[in-house]
């Protein structure tokens, strides 16, 4: 029999909170964590930064050592575990996996190397000596691993903004194949702290904006005139439902489906017919039909292309059904290779309080988006069992996650 | 005016193992007996010196900076 894959932990660090309670909280009261922020060359503009203490799980050296983006990740590995009630000290270390999507990492450190460079006449020979175990493309995962002494597998998985999915869907399959008994996994992101991705999507024309920043994000809107960039990391503890039953753990839901596929036709721009592809896979791996979905979790970044993308197929699956769709950007912006678990974590709670979180700063509906599912505006009550997450990035990369809540 | 390399090495130290209490440290003795200090922790306080002082310390010397005294003994004459 297949195992059982169940969420017994959460660790997060969102522009709207430090912890999955405070993240769910500011989400159904609608509060927006996106800032006027100062960025290198670009001045102020919005963005979504996380407050967490980086000092409360690593130490300074380690840090300096490190990168943001292995910040991010050991904070939320480290409340994973609190939040699992694990003590890493105390279970084999070798039957742990790290595995962490993620959109890059690096650039934060590699930027003001740069700066650095040009301030110093182009010496490469000030280059730091760090910069090489700061890019490598497993390093977020390996910086964890440094710190908690976890001596399982590790690595990352570069899915661009698919990478919260993408990393959870690598734990599962972990341990499905035998190679560990537990993970850390789901995505992190420390874009907002580079310029170069708000330099970017300025010049693609996708970069959000508004007279308030926390309105910068406006998925479905008619008005949305782009993303708002964040950084923030959402990792989860996953184990086998017999090994949660047998240390009495609470269950966050069970991972019952899960798909990703790719494009393979433009470098940006999405694909409808892909997303329905992976929806539906998603679905028919954890035997589930569309009337059997309660919530879908958008990716809905606020561009126009995305957004009309997804809701085609999002109709083309679920037209006719009683499903809830929400979104989430315009609440913590777009959180890159964080986005993906971050979203799917602020609707888990749904299980408990019966509550579809809403969508906010869409303030008029695009026709071509509409939708009668569509919660916006206010927090909608309703029995939730099943929850689907859509996450997708650049290259064409498309993932969709299916939890359920746990019933024996 | 002299140069207080005692002092200018502790402050690259201090800058580089942030973590570390450098109240208690004897100059006589080795600094990674006494400290966290690993192999990337040296190359951090070489490129230290060469960034904020323009001193160069040749990986053959490496072992000069072994204690607080040795640094000074050998780093002096390049700051003078």
């Amino acid at each position: 029999m297949r195992k059982r894959i169940v969420i017994t932990g959460v660790g997060l660090t969102s522009p709207i909170g430090n912890s999955l309670s405070e993240h769910r909280v500011n989400l159904l009261e609608g509060k927006s964590g996106i800032k006027e922020t100062d960025v290198r060359y670009m001045g102020m503009l919005p963005a979504g930064l996380c407050d967490f203490d980086e000092f409360k799980h690593q130490k300074k050296k380690a840090r300096r050592r490190g990168t943001r983006a292995g910040s991010i990740s050991i904070y939320c590995a480290n409340e994973a575990l609190i939040d699992a009630n694990i003590d890493i000290n105390s279970i084999d270390k070798s039957n742990i996996g790290v595995f962490i999507g993620s959109t890059e990492h690096g650039n934060v450190e590699t930027e003001e190397e740069i700066y650095q460079l040009h301030q110093n006449n182009l010496d490469t020979n000030l280059w730091s000596i760090h910069h090489n175990p700061r890019t490598v493309a497993n390093s977020p995962a390996g910086e964890v691993t440094l710190n908690l002494g976890i001596t399982g597998p590790h690595f990352c998985v570069g899915s661009a903004c698919a990478g919260g999915n993408m990393g959870l869907i690598q734990g599962v399959q972990q341990i499905l194949l035998g190679e560990v008994e537990a993970a850390i996994c789901g995505g992190i992101s420390e874009s907002a702290q580079t310029f170069g991705i708000f330099a970017a999507f300025n010049s693609q024309g996708a970069l959000g904006s508004h007279e308030d920043p926390a309105k910068a994000c406006r998925p479905l809107s008619t008005d949305r005139n782009g993303i708002a960039i964040s950084e923030g990391g959402c990792l989860f503890y996953i184990e086998t439902l017999e090994s949660a039953l047998k240390r009495g753990a609470k269950i966050y839901g069970e991972v019952t489906g899960y798909a990703y596929n790719s494009d393979a036709t433009d470098f940006v721009l999405p694909n409808t017919e892909r997303q329905i592809e992976c929806m539906n896979k998603a679905m028919n791996r954890a035997a589930k039909t569309n009337d059997q979905i309660d919530i879908i979790s958008l990716h809905a970044t606020g561009t126009s292309a995305g957004d009309i993308n997804e809701m085609n197929a999002v109709k083309s699956v679920f037209e006719g059904t009683n499903v809830s769709v929400n979104f989430t950007k315009g609440h913590i912006g777009h959180c890159m290779g964080a986005a993906g678990s971050l979203e799917l974590a602020g609707n888990l709670l749904a299980f408990e309080d019966g509550l579809v979180h809403q969508g906010i700063n869409c303030t008029q509906i695009d026709p071509e988006c509409d939708f009668a599912g569509l919660v916006l505006g206010s927090p909608k009550e309703k029995n939730i069992e099943t929850i689907l997450n859509n996450s997708f990035g650049m290259l064409g990369i498309n993932s969709t996650v299916i939890i359920e809540k746990y019933k024996e | 005016m002299s140069v207080d390399v005692k002092k200018i090495v502790l402050e690259i130290i201090e800058d580089v193992a942030p973590d570390e209490d450098l109240g208690g440290l004897n100059p006589a003795e080795s600094l990674r007996d006494q400290l966290d200090l690993d192999s990337m922790d040296f190359l951090d306080i070489v490129m230290e010196l060469r960034k904020r002082h323009k001193v160069e310390v040749p990986s053959e010397d490496y072992p000069r900076l072994a204690t607080l005294d040795s640094c000074v003994e050998y780093l002096s004459p390049k700051f003078a």
